[in-house]
């Protein structure tokens, strides 16, 4: 309260533009916050219903499904992410705006026409499905086919964020350690890769939680084994909203748990 | 040794063009020009940060032209000192230690310890770099490149971002360095006094190519061209000997009588320095704390827009401004006095 009384007209005058600004910023957070606050105020005078689903263990294999799916996802991500990141931060190339329109093309497209593609090309007979089906591998319907969907949906965000990573390091540094006889690799190991770290971090959060919440490409791609946002969107349309919310309020929850975990590493990282 | 021939590279907005030098073992060889000129790229192409579209490299007489930077045992230290930001200064000085052959923990942490006494930065060894000086980072860059025992220390304008006194100071150890070590030096700047306090050797650089190569006293007094002429400034370089000196006030004889300067030479041959516009005339012989003063008559006045250059009989030459002139009613064959601090002296062998 004192803080408040403090602020003289002079101050407000002086800070007319920032306060401004902070009241239409406050609009998307109020957004936001309104709209899951409202929700979890709903679920919690429906305590029972909570706990049903957190003991349904048709639930908690949607959600487990879920996560680790995404995770598989996002470590695929990385492992070609990572170095497609390094490469367009540091090398200049005819056609690397080419390159770099291509990655953000799934950030583009609605998710339900992507869905669509993947399908063509991953089904029993379509141009990758079918000779992996000669092989024994079946993508549509199986867990091969939610990573799929997922990792088309939300690899640009961790490779964005791991080339802007990789462009702040100064170039003169790695020269430097070149100079003191560490050879590319190495320097990259001990250099580049720390220093960009924070930026991979950053990268693979945004797109872990991208992967968690596809639904559309997901749904065409991998109806079954059912991950969670498909089990919600069924309970939706069969059984309503008292139905599908509990399960929504458990993912959320357990999500928000694993990002406020994630982004404190990712400040101690830096 | 190092040789470059015939040297190209085009790089951004930057292009070396035909460059050919030859630097001595142990030599201190200054790269002077411009801002823009392709000092730093022909530095960066000698460490072998960059392959030349034509010509070739050689160190001690190999070829190095395609050799990546880690097989040259070269050291380099850039202007914003580079140091890592994410080890300790005692981490950035071990990192190239530890990537030697003959590495082990134990002489390590003791030729690291035995560098940072040297530098005096002993008490710095678990800070992180953000939290030092641009002094302090500097010495810690020069500790982490002499750490490696290199053949050559490539320097890109290392004294720049300094304020003047540390400069000052960081310039002799750069000297120091030398001489305790005997390692060749290559050292890029665009400060004329930088490079006549430090060069055996200096090359102007131009436009990407190598406009002239010689000793200071060469480049100038005996500029080539009128660019040359122009970019390394009119300065007073007057050959004398040190008679003698007490504390750090050196008194030398010239042949237009004695000069006082801030120097550590107790004695011998040496080439004294004066920037011109560090001088100021007078028509009379006034009080000051200047330890300084020539009487002399004035052989020339060069009218220079807003400045007036001077040259007086003794060889002197002063750069003043327009108005004083006018004030003074400065005619040529006017006997005047020229006053000049000790502190701007330069004293080099």
């Amino acid at each position: 309260m004192k803080v408040l009384l403090r602020w003289s007209v002079e101050k407000v005058k002086r800070e007319k533009i920032f306060l401004l600004s902070l009241f239409l910023g406050l609009f998307l957070v109020a957004f936001v916050v309104l709209t899951l606050g409202n929700m979890f105020y709903q679920q919690a005078e429906d305590v029972g219903g909570l706990i049903a689903a957190a003991t349904d263990p048709v639930v908690l294999k949607a959600i487990g499904i879920s996560l680790s799916m995404a995770l598989a996802s996002t470590l695929i991500a990385f492992l070609f992410g990572v170095p497609l990141a390094y490469f367009l931060a540091r090398k200049e190339l005819w056609g690397k705006s080419i390159i770099e329109g291509i990655v953000d093309i799934p950030l583009m497209i609605p998710h339900i026409v992507a869905g669509i593609a993947l399908y063509g090309v991953f089904m029993r007979y379509g141009l990758i499905g079918a000779p992996l089906r000669r092989l024994g591998f079946v993508i549509t319907d199986a867990y091969p086919g939610i990573v799929v969907a997922m990792l088309f949906m939300s690899f640009p965000y961790l490779v964005n964020s791991a080339r802007e990573g990789f462009k702040g390091v100064d170039p003169r540094l790695e020269n430097v350690a070149r100079s003191l006889g560490a050879s590319h690799w190495r320097t990259f190991r001990e250099i580049t890769f720390p220093l960009a770290f924070p930026s991979l971090l950053n990268g693979a959060i945004l797109s872990w939680g991208r992967a968690i919440s596809e639904f559309s490409a997901v749904l065409v791609l991998a109806y079954y084994p059912i991950s969670a946002p498909i089990l919600i969107y069924e309970k939706f349309t069969s059984f309503g909203l008292r139905a599908s919310r509990p399960i929504s309020v458990l993912l959320i929850s357990i999500c928000l748990v694993i990002f406020v975990v994630l982004r404190v590493l990712h400040r101690r990282s830096k | 040794m190092i040789e470059v021939k015939g040297l190209y590279k085009d790089w951004k907005e930057f292009s070396l063009k035909k460059i050919t030098l030859e630097i001595k073992k142990g030599e201190y060889f200054v790269i002077l020009g411009p801002t823009g000129a392709g000092k730093t790229l022909l530095l960066e192409t000698i460490a072998g940060f960059y392959i030349p579209d034509k010509g070739e490299v050689r160190i001690d007489g190999h070829e190095v032209t395609e050799l990546p930077p880690e097989k040259r045992n070269i050291g380099f230290i850039y202007q914003d000192y580079s140091l890592f930001p994410h080890l300790t200064v005692e981490e950035n000085i071990v990192f190239g230690l530890k990537l030697k052959k003959s590495s082990s923990p134990d002489t390590n942490r003791k030729r690291v310890k035995e560098i940072m006494d040297r530098l005096s930065i002993s008490h710095l060894a678990h800070r992180y770099p953000s939290t030092l000086s641009g002094g302090e980072q500097q010495r810690v860059a020069i500790a982490r490149a002499i750490a490696i025992e290199p053949a050559i220390l490539l320097l890109d304008e290392p004294l720049s971002a300094l304020d003047p006194r540390t400069r000052d100071y960081l310039r002799e150890e750069l000297k120091r360095v030398r001489e305790e070590l005997g390692i060749t030096m290559v050292h890029v700047t665009h400060d004329q006094t930088e490079a006549l306090i430090l060069a055996d050797r200096i090359a102007v650089m131009m436009h990407g190519r190598i406009a002239q190569v010689g000793t200071p006293y060469e480049i100038f007094n005996k500029p080539l061209t009128d660019e040359i002429a122009d970019f390394v400034g009119v300065e007073n370089i007057v050959r004398g000997v040190v008679r003698s000196n007490e504390q750090g006030i050196a008194e030398i004889e010239v042949d237009t009588g004695t000069i006082f300067a801030v120097s550590e030479y107790p004695a011998g041959e040496v080439k004294v320095c004066i920037r011109p516009e560090d001088i100021i005339l007078s028509e009379s012989r006034g009080e000051s704390s200047a330890r300084n003063v020539m009487r002399g008559r004035i052989k020339e006045l060069h009218d220079m827009g807003p400045l007036t250059r001077v040259k007086m009989d003794t060889g002197l030459v002063a750069l003043i401004t327009k108005q004083s002139r006018e004030n003074l009613g400065l005619q040529k064959g006017d006997e005047v006095y020229a006053t000049f601090k000790a502190t701007a002296v330069h004293v080099v062998r």
